[in-house]
């Protein structure tokens, strides 16, 4: 028994009806229907081709063979092989060959910027700023060398990190280790300051020259200038790794300092050790 | 009268119509999980959490560290090469609940063991901003000054042991012993080495006198993606994978 159309719409109602009112009996949109059916027709078409439903001890893999893993190794073989033609030249060149490379430079630096971003600027900051304990690479005072090769170097094998061949010079800690008293501390620390113009204390900064030149001067320079190879800071300048008030300058003296940079041979592959140097060079403050 | 109004009118038959539906939705959930011993891919290397890094991930999912980090690298060449070796099944296998996590605000953490040193990351916990000035992640500092509770570890053993964890009885009896051999490393460590193999001992927050949250969490965040060794295998196809 076909139900009641309704007066007004002229559409089938469901033939409910409660006190008088009826249900219309609407039916789904035909776009909506036609979507569903498309669906449910795409679904099994997926099935077919891809891997779908899971079997006891495996699954349907699907006509198609496709797999995530397979096909990101192909991506990385591929991104490999097109990178190949640079990274091989980059591996048999030295770091100043890289440089002086047009090319293979623009390439250098590019691969140098990511893999920065990724493993040096958690410290060293993402505009190689630096920080209190790690130093700026932006600017021209290096600590242990500024050169393409120093810094290949110390970024191959890391400043008192486990590495064999490691930068490792430690300052003495010049308390802890009773080599001076805090009077001595007190003088250097101004001597050292005056150095940068920036004692309080002049006739301290004057008591302590003679402290300076027996304690401080074989790694520091007679002047304060600092020595690449004893990673001894340049200390005539207004650059200070942890802090250039007299209290830092006077914990440090004291107890000296140590930072730690670890070493990125055996993490890093060669090429992009060397991308590093050449990018970390291009900063600005390359010697 | 169609099938749908004998339907609507007849409860008996609505409700056994109802839990035939239910039940497919429910089989097709539940009976995968039957034959998951032979789904996950058995790893070398994967072993239970020592206890301090149990009560580190503890602190972990306190903190809802989950919210803003991963702990999946996907098989994207994109994360590949970002984090390393995309993230096997049997990486999680020992994580109740997993903390594959579903945002980034921060880095996927999967495989963060070892990237940094002890130092970085307690400098890290206590200001993140005094390293990375552009990070958004709050401080936890308090976790340096807050004592880790670990007198009830063994029950957390035993606990993960119900569900599934292979803790031993040995491993079990020396719950809080191998806390504190974990944080010494002028200690004797052999046993824990032994029952927790690659685990790293150090005292991880630089105060040797207590051990604090900062210590387990660190220790955690240490082992995170380092138990599978993935030398000499393809970056992103590690062994016994196909």
């Amino acid at each position: 028994m076909p139900n009641e159309r309704d007066e007004l719409t002229g559409t089938e109602t469901t033939g409910h009806e409660w006190d008088g009112i009826q249900e219309l009996n609407t039916p789904l949109p035909r776009w909506w229907l036609y979507i569903l059916y498309a669906c449910i027709l795409f679904s099994v078409v997926y099935w077919v081709l891809y891997p779908a439903w899971p079997w006891i001890n495996d699954y349907s893999r699907g006509v198609l063979g496709w797999s995530r893993h397979v096909e990101l190794n192909e991506e990385i073989e591929e991104a490999k092989a097109y990178r190949a033609q640079f990274v091989s030249r980059i591996e048999a060149a030295s770091v100043s060959e890289i440089a002086a490379d047009r090319e293979l430079l623009q390439f250098t630096l590019a691969g140098g910027r990511s893999a920065f971003a990724l493993n040096c600027s958690q410290c060293h900051g993402a505009g190689a700023q630096g920080g209190v304990g790690y130093p700026n690479l932006g600017d021209d005072a290096w600590i242990w060398g500024g050169s393409l090769e120093a810094l290949e170097s110390t970024i191959r094998y890391g400043i008192r990190s486990e590495h064999d061949e490691t930068r490792d010079m430690a300052m003495p800690a010049f308390k802890s280790d009773e080599v001076l008293d805090d009077a001595e501390i007190n003088d250097v620390a101004e001597f050292i300051l005056s150095l940068s113009d920036s004692a309080g204390d002049a006739s301290a900064a004057e008591r302590g020259a003679a402290v300076y030149v027996e304690n401080c001067s074989v790694c520091h320079g007679e002047s304060g200038e600092g020595m690449h190879e004893n990673g001894a800071p340049r200390l005539s300048d207004f650059i200070w790794l942890y802090g250039g008030n007299k209290a830092d300058v006077v914990e440090t003296i004291s107890f000296s300092r140590g930072g730690v940079m670890p070493a990125w041979e055996g993490r890093l592959d060669e090429a992009t050790i060397k991308q590093l140097a050449v990018y970390v060079h291009s900063l600005g403050g390359g010697e | 009268m169609s099938f749908h109004k004998k339907l609507e009118r007849n409860s008996l038959l609505m409700l056994v119509c109802i839990i035939l539906v239910v039940a497919i939705g429910g089989i097709v959930e539940i009976v995968p999980l039957f034959t998951i011993e032979s789904t996950i891919k058995q790893v070398k290397g994967v072993r239970p959490y020592s206890p301090l890094e149990l009560a580190g991930r503890n602190i972990y999912i306190r903190e809802g560290c989950y919210v803003c980090h991963s702990q999946m690298i996907r098989a994207f060449r994109d994360e590949v090469e970002r984090y390393g070796p995309y993230s096997l099944a049997a990486e999680s296998m020992y994580d109740h609940p997993f903390q594959w996590g579903s945002k980034r605000t921060g880095p996927d953490l999967a495989r963060v063991g070892g990237k940094y040193s002890n130092e970085w990351h307690v400098e890290h916990f206590l200001d993140p901003r005094e390293l990375v000035p552009e990070s958004v992640m709050p401080p936890y500092s308090f976790m340096a000054d807050a004592d880790l509770d670990y007198e009830d570890m063994a029950a957390h053993l035993k606990t993960n042991r119900h569900v599934g964890v292979p803790y031993t009885d040995e491993m079990v009896a020396y719950a809080v012993a191998d806390v504190e051999a974990q944080v010494d490393p002028d200690g004797d460590i052999e046993g824990l080495m032994a029952r927790y193999p690659k685990a790293v001992v150090a005292n991880f927050d630089g105060d040797s006198s207590r051990i604090t949250e900062m210590d387990a969490l660190i220790a955690y965040l240490q082992m995170l993606g380092t138990l599978v060794d993935f030398t000499g295998t393809s970056a992103a196809q590690p062994d016994g994978e196909d």
